[in-house]
């Protein structure tokens, strides 16, 4: 029997603040973007995905870049931010959160994001980053070589971040800060959690409802150990997130999207808002307004394989006929659908919901069909 | 009576005459985690030692079984494609892919035995 290789690498692996705590739960450590991270605890993936969709899953996500954007005041570090990205953030109302991609010169996408602009007004001026932690490196150059000299980016390294996602999210969260019950979807504030000061922002990469938290790494684990004595609360390992956020139809760097890429073809058109699409003004404006107004040539669509075999990330979309017209970008199987589920880029022509295609996998044609995502409805607190 | 032999690929065969039950061991269901999806051969293909004899897939990943002798498919578990979980329920019984009739009997002189795959498995 033989599995898909890890990925190795000579280079040291760093850990998280949670290290020790995943390893006395007796989680399966796996190299992931450099980090020696949980790919799944004793339960396993289907219980720890089944658990987050009926409960409250805890994630430790440390990996990922946290950084601030300094500048003297909110429209300043707004309009450099937007000369990198396509989201409108000048508009956007403090205490609000909103996803965007770094995009390079050719409108593909570098890494995707989350912007937060803080809530308090001693805090104008600065806008939360939360970038993926392989590309944080390059991120972080990238956006230091384009800034104007009187806005900053400052890498809050000392940071760790938890995510909590589930249906029980919300009560665990308020046993521990009644605050956490009145926050909207996207939306951030700044709490005690059992003494611990945190940014809670509710949002995540589940499709449920639920939180992240970041707070000063070597405060944190309090907040960790605090959630578990929830029995509503289980630790959530990497394999899961990956099952979870497939379903809810959301991309995963550097499989779904990359530089190749543009927002547009990756049905990301939500996230770009009416006045940057009028306006321009960020890096590849001009693909991307183009892909606007005439649709791009091809597009990130869902496919639903039949029967139980999933198709994985690689494998060709084809006609009937057997003309390769896409190719699949992320593929599963996904426990609460009880069934396979991918996605992938197809030509324009054959995206249309309910087409019949067929997934290539291991050299034979597998009957799939175009379906809308989220696969599994999307339960966030509106 | 039934001899059992492994690989260091986590397949085992028990071999019951000229015929073998192949499947994976319960070190193997417990790395690959839970059982989604089984492909297996048609009955009367011909395998051979080392090659794909299955795929087996987990939520995560798609892994292949490799046959541990040569020989022809004379039987295959198709009640894994209704319960795939059974792989890891019960690996070594009612988890069995396939049943080979041996080309060689003396392929099995490579493979290991119980206490050599027990031995084995503790080193990884």
């Amino acid at each position: 029997m033989a599995a898909e290789a890890e990925t190795a690498s000579t280079e040291p692996l760093l850990k998280t603040p949670f290290h020790a705590r995943h390893v006395a739960a007796g989680a399966r450590m796996v190299p992931f973007a450099g980090y020696d991270m949980p790919v799944q605890y004793p339960a396993g993936i289907m219980a720890e995905h089944n658990w987050t969709r009926e409960n409250a899953g805890l994630f430790d996500v440390s990996h990922m870049g946290q950084a601030f954007l300094v500048g003297p005041d909110h429209e300043t570090t707004a309009r450099a931010l937007e000369a990198l990205i396509p989201a409108d953030i000048v508009n956007l109302p403090p205490g609000k959160q909103r996803y965007s991609q770094l995009l390079n010169e050719e409108g593909g996408i570098l890494d995707d994001l989350m912007v937060t602009r803080s809530a308090d007004p001693d805090e104008d001026g600065a806008l939360l980053l939360v970038v993926n932690a392989a590309c944080k490196t390059e991120d972080y150059a990238h956006i230091e070589a384009r800034l104007p000299a009187n806005v900053k980016l400052v890498k809050a390294e000392h940071r760790g971040l938890i995510a909590l996602q589930g249906p029980k999210a919300e009560e665990a969260l308020a046993a521990l800060n009644p605050e956490a019950a009145e926050m909207g979807f996207m939306t951030l504030r700044t709490m005690k959690l059992g003494g611990v000061k945190a940014n809670v922002s509710r949002s995540g990469y589940t499709g449920e409802d639920g939180y992240e938290i970041s707070a000063s790494a070597d405060r944190i684990g309090e907040i960790w150990d605090a959630l578990l004595l929830d029995a509503r609360v289980k630790p959530i390992g990497l394999g899961a997130r990956d099952s979870l956020r497939l379903e809810a139809g959301l991309c995963l760097y550097g499989h779904d999207i990359d530089t190749t890429t543009s927002p547009v073809e990756a049905a990301l058109n939500w996230s770009i808002q009416k006045r940057r699409r009028e306006e321009g003004g960020f890096p590849g404006a001009a693909r991307i307004q183009r892909e606007f107004a005439e649709k791009p040539a091809r597009i990130r669509v869902g496919l639903l394989p039949e029967g139980r075999a999933p198709a994985r990330e690689g494998a060709d979309i084809a006609t009937a006929d057997g003309t390769i017209v896409g190719k699949v970008t992320s593929g599963g199987f996904g426990p609460t659908l009880n069934g396979p589920c991918a996605m992938g880029y197809v030509a324009r022509e054959h995206s249309d919901p309910g087409t019949k295609l067929d997934l290539i996998v291991r050299g034979k044609p597998l009957p799939a069909t175009i379906a809308a995502m989220p696969f599994v409805p999307n339960r966030y607190k509106r | 009576m039934a001899e059992t032999r492994y690989t260091k690929d986590h397949e085992y065969i028990r071999i019951e005459g000229d015929t073998g039950t192949v499947g994976i061991t319960d070190y193997a269901q417990g790395q690959l985690g839970d059982v989604v999806f089984v492909e297996l051969p048609t009955v009367g293909k011909a395998l051979s030692k080392g090659g794909e004899a299955a795929v087996v897939e987990s939520v995560k990943a798609a892994s292949e079984v490799y046959a541990p002798v040569s020989g022809e498919v004379v039987a295959v578990n198709s009640e894994l494609e209704a319960a795939p979980g059974t792989v890891n329920e019960d690996p070594a019984g009612k988890g069995w892919f396939v049943k080979i009739k041996l080309a060689n009997t003396g392929e099995l002189d490579g493979l290991l035995s119980e206490a050599e795959y027990q031995d084995y498995v503790k080193t990884l």
